[in-house]
């Protein structure tokens, strides 16, 4: 059954036969050909992100972020068998619960953030559609897929960066005080350098808009 | 009711009248080129300044019209070079002195996809805006347009212009690099940066810079540059999409005339079910009609300004902007 259609993968659940349960349901991710791009970029891009993805899962698990858990990785045909997790995605549901909810599943995010970047990963792609809320209350962390391993300031502030202008773009009502709320988490739980990180990401939003001859040619020197 | 809006930006210096129920009566473009290197901004405003006069003389008799039957003045406030948009604005505030008729600031970036959507007919489109000085990717939700996407350093058009520039190639760099990338043949990999729904120009530009410096063949290198930057638009806009679930692309900015970029977007909208909708190239470039357009929309809405309000922003964002005219 076809979950969803996004925009470079196509979500099947299907039943598994191979479930540690005996039998269950997974998640086939299927990262379907692009034809506006050229075949060897299409190839690449599509294997090394199957590929990264598996592993950004199950390192983001040991770094206690909830992911649900990889069964097969399939390199041939770019699908990425994983657990069915039963939940919403945090987008539907943000903003109709309640604010003490909605500021514990902020926190929540912040930490999670923080865990990913103190062992060196990065999302790439922090929105709330990526997140599912499960019926108890856990929160689960998905599609790694524009994920990275890195420890670099600038990727770990573009990282938070993207959660605020997601949450800008779709939960503008509610954007300021979960991005606070994110970020103040994030802080405790990152510890010593965090705030370095949530400045990088306050110069990231600056220098993404219009910037004059003079600073771009700064950057451009810079190699940034 | 007719409006005379003034752009001046950047390079384009553009001034064009239209009337209330979008007809473009005249525009007229003096674009300022450097005789080397890339922009500099007080030069630019010294010769839009020089050209204003007789720009926006040229704009009413290309209309028929004369200066006292205008209803309405717009300028391109922002975001730009300050000095440029300073040039503007003066002219704006002086006609509308000299007439008492009154005069609104519009946000440049949002008079593209107005003229956009006016001219291709499109409504509701996700917008791709590619120039030398912006890149974003955006869509009209919730009474504003929000940015979805956007470069985190240098615009796509500044990219291809640099890289042309240093490579020798004669401006402007964006068609040269067109030109080139057609006798490709080899595709050479240079960093593919997309995050989440946001992109990265410099990484790219750099390594193609590096590769024409140790002597790669340039018209591969032209084709992989494109290649490259074109597909990140592509699957940015695709992302878009798939997440406001719009049925329309708008391609517009001067990159917008690339066939390759156009051709990506046009195979990307076909199997996601949607269409792709591309202005006439003058519309697509910076131009004073896109101004008067979106001024007349925001007057006939409500949206006021005293003439000692009316002031440039050379950083004014897109989401920051009200749309009455669009609830």
């Amino acid at each position: 059954m076809l979950l969803k259609r996004g925009a470079e993968a196509e979500l099947h659940v299907e039943d598994f036969t191979l479930h540690p349960l005996g039998k269950g349901k997974v998640v086939v991710k299927h990262r379907v050909p692009k034809r506006y791009r050229i075949r060897e970029l299409d190839l690449s891009l599509r294997e090394a992100r199957t590929s990264l993805e598996a592993r950004l899962l199950s390192d983001a698990k040991r770094a206690g972020v909830l992911t649900p858990p990889v069964y097969e990785v399939d390199r041939e045909n770019m699908r990425v068998v994983m657990e069915y997790v039963e939940g919403r995605p945090l987008k539907e549901v943000l903003e109709e619960m309640g604010r003490e909810e909605r500021r514990r599943v902020c926190r929540e995010i912040g930490r999670y953030v923080a865990r990913l970047h103190r062992k060196g990963l990065v999302h790439g792609d922090l929105t709330t559609s990526n997140l599912l809320l499960t019926p108890g209350g856990d929160l689960y962390l998905v599609d790694f897929g524009l994920g990275e391993y890195t420890s670099s300031l600038e990727a770990r502030g573009v990282d938070l960066h993207l959660l605020r202008r997601a949450l800008q773009s779709v939960h503008f009502r509610i954007a300021e005080e979960a991005y606070r709320e994110i970020c103040s988490a994030y802080l405790r739980e990152f510890g010593k350098g965090g705030r370095e990180v949530l400045a990088r990401a306050e110069e990231i939003a600056r220098r993404g808009r219009y910037i004059g001859r003079e600073e771009r040619g700064a950057l451009l020197r810079d190699g940034k | 009711m007719l409006c005379l809006g003034l752009e001046g930006t950047a390079h384009t210096l553009g001034v064009g009248v239209v009337d209330s129920e979008g007809r473009i009566l005249s525009h007229v473009s003096r674009v300022y080129r450097p005789e080397k290197g890339g922009i500099h901004p007080r030069e630019a405003a010294r010769s839009h300044a020089s050209q204003v006069k007789a720009a926006v003389k040229e704009a009413l008799e290309r209309a028929g019209v004369d200066l006292r039957d205008l209803d309405l003045f717009s300028f391109s406030a922002g975001p730009g070079l300050g000095p440029c948009l300073r040039v503007v604005a003066t002219a704006a505030r002086a006609l509308s002195v000299l007439t008492g008729k009154p005069l609104v600031g519009v946000n440049h970036c949002i008079a593209h996809v107005e003229i956009g959507r006016l001219l291709t007919g499109a409504v509701d489109p996700v917008t791709l805006y590619v120039s030398g000085g912006n890149t974003q990717v955006i869509a009209f939700e919730e009474g504003r347009y929000r940015v979805f996407g956007e470069t985190l350093d240098i615009p796509v058009g500044n990219c291809l212009d640099v890289f042309a520039r240093e490579a020798g190639l004669s401006p402007p760099g964006g068609p040269g690099v067109e030109r080139l990338a057609r006798q490709g043949r080899r595709y050479l990999a240079l960093p593919y940066v997309v995050k989440g729904m946001d992109l990265s120009f410099s990484g790219p530009l750099t390594e193609a810079l590096r590769r024409h410096r140790e002597g790669e063949d340039l018209r591969d290198l032209c084709f992989s540059l494109q290649e490259t930057v074109f597909a990140a638009l592509t699957e940015v806009t695709e992302r878009a999409v798939a997440h406001t679930e719009k049925k329309e692309v708008l391609l517009t900015g001067g990159v917008a005339s690339n066939l390759r970029l156009r051709e990506m977007l046009e195979e990307m909208c076909r199997a996601r079910g949607a269409s792709l909708f591309v202005p006439p190239p003058e519309f697509c470039a910076d131009n004073g009609a896109m101004i008067g357009w979106t001024g007349l929309l925001a007057h006939l809405h409500g949206v006021r300004q005293r003439v000692e309000e009316a002031v440039v922003r050379q950083r004014w964002r897109t989401d920051e902007v009200d749309i009455p005219w669009r609830r």
